[in-house]
């Protein structure tokens, strides 16, 4: 099949699967609104939204294996896609930038400034005198409405060990990419169920991590401004490993269904690349999140 | 590679020119649309979708200038008129002017850098089709109890979060879909533009219209994802008990505006580098001149997009930042002015000793060339951080952007509508109303907009449904000439559908001075156009000729 090669792009015929995407994050979003505002529907709308956008995601990418597995896509195609994805990683750095913006503003700025420091006795230092500049923050400038946390996470303790992780991982599907490209598929498989497995743990020390904080530290979301970024940061970072280690598991199906090989594995190495932001991402979090 | 022609399966069932009628075969017709892969269909919705949003938007604006015709509250209640303000400024900026522009990158782009369609048809499709359905959860906050989204369209904190009505969740979750699809669309010109080039043609000879989407992209890439971030704060502090921009929390309302303004700044300069990239085709060919300094535009354009991610801030001289902040904003902001009086001066050097006829098109970018460079004007009466003391949150403010988006954006789109056209539909518009068309938008808009300046500056508000006496003159002016400047826009929607209807054949070339790869097709195009690139001579040969 590989030498199917034609010199013309390769231009899909109409398609169904966007529509259905559409339907998919209308049924999300709008019922994820009304069952915040306590709506009977909502969480169903929810639910079959999700269920759509599975459906859709299955289908979609069926599609493209089909196409693929048929020597459609040419180089120019392979690049189109890999451009796309690089982008949309791209994409997803600036999302977490705004998150990483709000925690350097608040450690900066925001909390001097409402401590009076740094020459700003503005009235806001006026109304709560007694709240000083001290991070993490354990008193809130009004305790009333936002309890602090008693205690916050230990850095050494499973921060540390999910760093091991999540950097073990990054090898073991570089050990995995190796064995694909040599066309050893023990390796390759044995990499990549690897790279899974470590995806599953580290989720599971964050959910640990998480019960940890809610139960015996009083950590929350709702206990102020380190809790608020502590675990938006944390919390979009675990809702992307979930995301990947999803892919990862997609992945690994196909690789035992032999569907990469040397010249052709788009999918696996986009999933790669996808990992490996995760991974970085998470450095940063370590570093600035538990550590500084 | 001369005489390949595709043999996928797109031959069987879309490749044929004939499409299913609306009245014939209503369910194929729907079909046709709703599942289109194809660069120039997808365009097309692109643009249907922007007119009737501007229109949208406009009866909005007609409302909001009805009120402020006479002070005292008169014809709306204040509640409306907050809501007016707030959803005529969001369905401009993201229902008209930048589905518009993605609608003119769709027809444009594959056929400028000849390319046989956009380099991801499929996801091109769902970009699209996110929009219906975010302008719907946005729009149905109008019909909820209690009021759609009312303090602007900057929703600023704690406006938004602590006393937002409940229909701000949903314009929440709209503006995620609106940023998703915005994010889907510039990775998909951005691949197109990067990798589906027909040979031959190299960066440095690539249409300005595509340059300043390349670089559009790459500004939506970086910054719809921060408001996406911003307006996910929002939802979390109004039901997941967090603190972002409460400070009893530890938070701080100032950190909204910080993600807000780094978003919307250059949100601003998306909405604007289209229509530089039109304005740059549409002189060119009318004055039957190469663009001067295509060089320079280039670099011009690149510096505009860097410099734009650190002068956000100027949107906020009056929240009490550290006085070198201010300073380093301020001087930025200014820095702003060179690269962009570098493109006004290109333009006007293109049509130096050019023979110029003033065809429609040519006369809504000489009406961009004017008017944008007053509302430039403006802005560097804004950039003054003290000056800005006296500006920020007047009339002054809202007459500035006026004058970028309506002449400046606006007007590009319509330039750009009138200059392919006769591409798109293979009929010439009807030119004496294209004209009328032209005049009554420009002078109208003048007569809407150049009175906020002196109402600004004499201390009007924005965003209030009343007034002090001594202002009701300038707002009657106001409100006439935008009663006139909106009823005119009916003429646009009957030139393009007279031009769709019916009108004398273009010919592959209707203008003598154009160049692009776009004129070398036939008018209209067929539905698949260059699935043989154009040989790399036929683009070499073009940059020889001008010498
Ligand atoms: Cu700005």
């Amino acid at each position: 099949m590989s030498d199917h090669h034609t010199s013309s792009y390769y231009l899909p015929s109409p398609s169904h699967w966007p529509i259905v995407g559409s339907i998919a994050l209308f049924s999300i979003m709008f019922g994820a609104i009304n069952w915040l505002h306590g709506v009977p529907f909502g969480h169903y709308l929810f639910a079959l939204g999700l269920a759509i956008l599975f459906f859709m995601m299955f289908g979609w990418f069926s599609t493209v294996v089909k196409e693929s597995g048929r020597g459609y896509y040419d180089n120019q195609v392979d690049r189109s896609f890999r451009w796309g994805m690089s982008w949309f990683i791209f994409s997803e750095v600036m999302f977490f930038s705004a998150f990483f913006g709000a925690l350097f503003y608040a450690r900066v700025w925001g909390v001097p400034w409402l401590a009076g420091e740094k020459g700003y006795d503005t009235n806001v230092y006026l109304i709560w005198q007694n709240f000083k500049d001290v991070w993490p923050v354990f008193h809130n400038p009004n305790p009333g409405l936002f309890v602090g946390p008693q205690s916050v996470m230990y850095t050494w303790g499973i921060p540390a060990l999910n760093t091991l992780i999540l950097l073990t991982s990054g090898v073991t599907i570089t050990i995995a990419h190796w064995g694909l490209l040599k066309n050893n598929r023990k390796q390759l498989i044995i990499g990549m169920a690897l790279t899974v497995a470590l995806g599953i743990l580290f989720l599971y020390c964050q959910a640990h991590e998480y019960m940890e904080a809610y139960m015996d530290k009083g950590l929350k979301l709702s206990s102020g401004i380190y809790g608020t970024t502590f675990f938006s940061l944390t919390g979009f970072h675990g809702l992307h490993v979930t995301i990947g280690t999803i892919m990862l598991i997609v992945i690994l199906v196909r690789c035992c269904f032999g569907h990469f090989d040397k010249e052709h594995h788009f999918a696996f190495e986009a999933v790669s690349w996808y990992w490996h932001f995760v991974d970085v991402v998470w450095l940063l979090l370590f570093v600035f999140v538990y550590w500084l | 590679m001369t005489d390949t022609t595709l043999n996928h399966d797109i031959n069987h069932d879309a490749h044929h020119d004939e499409h299913p009628r609306l009245l014939k075969n209503p369910l194929k017709w729907a079909a046709r649309w709703v599942f289109t892969t194809n660069h120039k269909d997808i365009g097309t919705l692109y643009l249907w979708l922007a007119l009737i949003m501007f229109f949208v938007g406009g009866a909005m604006a007609m409302i909001i200038r009805a009120e402020l015709f006479q002070p005292g509250a008169r014809i709306v209640d204040p509640e409306l008129f907050n809501q007016m303000t707030t959803l005529h400024g969001l369905i401009m900026v993201f229902g008209v002017v930048m589905p518009a522009m993605t609608g003119l990158a769709n027809w444009q782009i594959p056929m400028m850098i000849g390319a046989p369609d956009m380099a991801l048809p499929r996801l091109n499709n769902w970009s699209f089709w996110i929009l219906p359905f975010a302008f719907a959860i946005l729009i149905s906050t109008l019909f909820m109890s209690g009021p759609a989204p009312d303090f602007g369209w900057t929703f600023y904190a704690p406006l938004s979060t602590v006393y937002g009505p409940p229909s701000t969740d949903f314009m929440v979750v709209s503006i995620h879909l609106l940023g998703l699809s915005s994010i889907l669309g510039a990775i998909n010109i951005i691949a197109t533009i990067i990798n589906l080039r027909a040979p031959g043609m190299t960066w440095m000879r690539m249409p300005m219209f595509v340059w300043t989407w390349l670089i559009t992209a790459f500004l939506l890439l970086a910054v719809m994802p921060v408001l996406a971030g911003c307006v996910t704060m929002v939802l979390a502090d109004r039901h997941f008990g967090t603190s972002f921009f409460n400070p009893a929390g530890g938070g701080d309302p100032i950190l909204f505006q910080h993600l807000f303004w780094f978003f919307g700044h250059p949100e601003v300069y998306i909405l604007i580098l289209p229509a530089f990239g039109v304005v740059s085709e549409v002189i060119p060919t009318f004055s039957r001149k190469r663009l001067f300094g295509y060089h320079f535009m280039v670099y011009a354009t690149v510096a505009i997009a860097a410099v734009s991610f650190i002068v956000w801030a100027h949107h906020m001289f009056t929240t009490g930042m550290p006085i070198a902040g201010e300073l380093f904003f301020m001087y930025l902001t200014m820095l702003v002015a060179v690269p962009t009086g570098v493109k006004v001066f290109n333009w006007v050097t293109t049509m130096f000793r050019g023979s110029i006829t003033f065809e429609t098109p040519m006369l809504f970018a000489l009406g961009f060339l004017v008017m944008f460079t007053i509302g430039g004007f403006s802005g560097v009466m804004l950039s003054l951080a003290p000056a800005d003391y006296q500006y920020q949150d007047t009339y002054f403010v809202v007459a500035h952007f006026h004058y970028v988006l309506v002449p400046g954006s606006i007007f590009g789109i319509m330039a750009a509508v009138y200059y392919w056209l006769p591409k798109w539909t293979g009929h010439m518009y009807n030119e004496t109303l294209g004209k009328l068309h032209f005049w009554l938008s420009a002078i109208f808009l003048n007569v809407t907009f150049f009175p906020m300046h002196f109402l600004g500056l004499a201390g009007m508000p924005r965003r209030i449904p009343d007034y002090a006496l001594q202002f009701a003159d300038f707002n009657q002016i106001a409100s006439i000439g935008a009663f006139i400047f909106g009823l005119s826009q009916i003429i646009f929607l009957v030139v393009i559908v007279r031009c769709i209807l019916k009108g004398k054949p273009a010919g592959d070339k209707p203008w003598d001075g154009a160049e692009g790869l776009e004129w070398d097709l036939p008018s209209p195009p067929p539905y698949h156009t260059w699935m043989t690139p154009p040989s790399p001579a036929l683009i070499i040969d073009r940059e020889a000729e001008a010498g």
